[in-house]
């Protein structure tokens, strides 16, 4: 999967975003294996405790479940998942609507912005 | 004490005549950490580190590596990575190997020979024809190619290009162990510090401050590299 590891903000906090992005994107599909610690670290650049930290964060909030074994699996919950997609996605939105609003322009001009541009796609 | 400390530094000092070096500095590693040592130069990361290695007398203070001070038991789990070509120029990159396999119980021939190929250096190369940058790749690779508990690596990207950087980055995080750390004093601030648990600021001989990469992005939205800038600005 690509990267990037911006600067200015903290690591672990990046990658936890793009890990949840392979999540919603089935990157890695629900159920699935997650590659092993050392391997995504190594893939992505940064320091393997570091890759730790972000997955023991999204192991916590459950979506991903550690086995005994065999290192960790995406959770099935399609429930999970959805609420994840669900939350990025508003945050999105929220910071499309700042932008907008920012740019002067008022609810109804936005709304007719995106039905076009989509129009236009 | 945490158990897991594998070096430890206090109130460290070496003078060069009337000129001091290092200044009363103190400071730890635990085990699984890669650390970086950053400051201006002449701030005395090599110094910390030859004497680390055993290669310098200190004027004052202590080093304990895993619980010992520099000498023969604490040369054999320190893989050191000198700042400057120390492999003689006649040899060929095989002889080196075999020289390394014959010094240290923990290396791994094998281990080193698969690195060389990938960096592109032929085993009957001559280490004297190699270029500055290939020389260094080579030296790195017998360093990483040790199951030290210790490395210590002085200006390990110096000379090398960024491709050889990434991958040397890449080799340096899929052959870390667990029990083993890592310091190493370099420059390329922003192309090292995501790999890198923590840095330790020297200044002027003594320790100006040991912090957490994720903390210091987090306490200054700042990236080391750029906070280095700051601090040290002339």
């Amino acid at each position: 999967m690509e990267w990037n590891i911006t600067n200015g903000r903290p690591v672990y906090v990046q990658l936890v975003e793009q890990l949840e992005l392979a999540l919603v994107n089935g990157t890695f599909p629900p159920g699935s294996k997650v590659p092993p610690v050392r391997e995504l670290a190594a893939d992505a650049g940064v320091n393997p405790n570091t890759m730790q930290r972000a997955l023991q964060e999204l192991e916590t909030r459950g979506l991903l479940q550690a086995q005994r074994t065999a290192g960790r699996t995406v959770t099935a919950d399609a429930d999970v998942l959805q609420q994840l997609r669900r939350k990025r996605a508003v945050a999105l939105a929220q910071t499309f609507l700042h932008q907008m609003q920012a740019l002067g322009l008022d609810r109804a001009e936005t709304e007719e912005l995106l039905r076009q541009t989509a129009e236009e796609e | 004490m945490n158990e897991n400390v594998i070096y430890e530094a206090q109130n460290l000092c070496k003078r060069y005549g009337r000129k001091p070096a290092l200044n009363n500095a103190s400071f730890t590693v635990c085990a699984g950490k890669l650390v970086g040592l950053l400051g201006p130069n002449g701030s005395g990361k090599t110094t910390l580190l030859k004497i680390s290695a055993g290669l310098l007398a200190r004027s004052g203070g202590t080093v304990l590596i895993d619980g010992q001070t520099p000498g023969v038991y604490t040369k054999s789990v320190t893989s050191y990575l000198p700042d400057r070509m120390a492999l003689p120029t006649e040899m060929r990159a095989a002889d080196a190997v075999s020289l390394y396999a014959d010094f240290y119980p923990d290396f791994d021939a094998a281990k080193a020979h698969a690195m060389l190929a990938d960096l592109h250096i032929e085993a009957r190369d001559r280490i004297g024809s190699m270029s500055k940058g290939t020389q260094e790749k080579m030296q790195l690779c017998l360093t990483m190619s040790r199951a030290a508990k210790l490395y210590l690596l002085d200006e390990p990207l110096g000379g090398v290009d960024p491709a050889a950087r990434d991958y040397i980055l890449q080799t340096i995080l899929r052959n870390y162990s667990e029990d083993a750390a890592l310091v190493l004093s370099t420059h390329l601030i922003g192309d090292i510090e995501k790999v890198l648990d923590e840095v330790i600021f020297l200044k002027e001989g003594t320790v100006l401050r040991q912090v957490g990469v994720d903390t210091l992005r987090e306490e200054c939205g700042q990236s080391v590299d750029e906070y280095f800038r700051e601090v040290y600005k002339c």
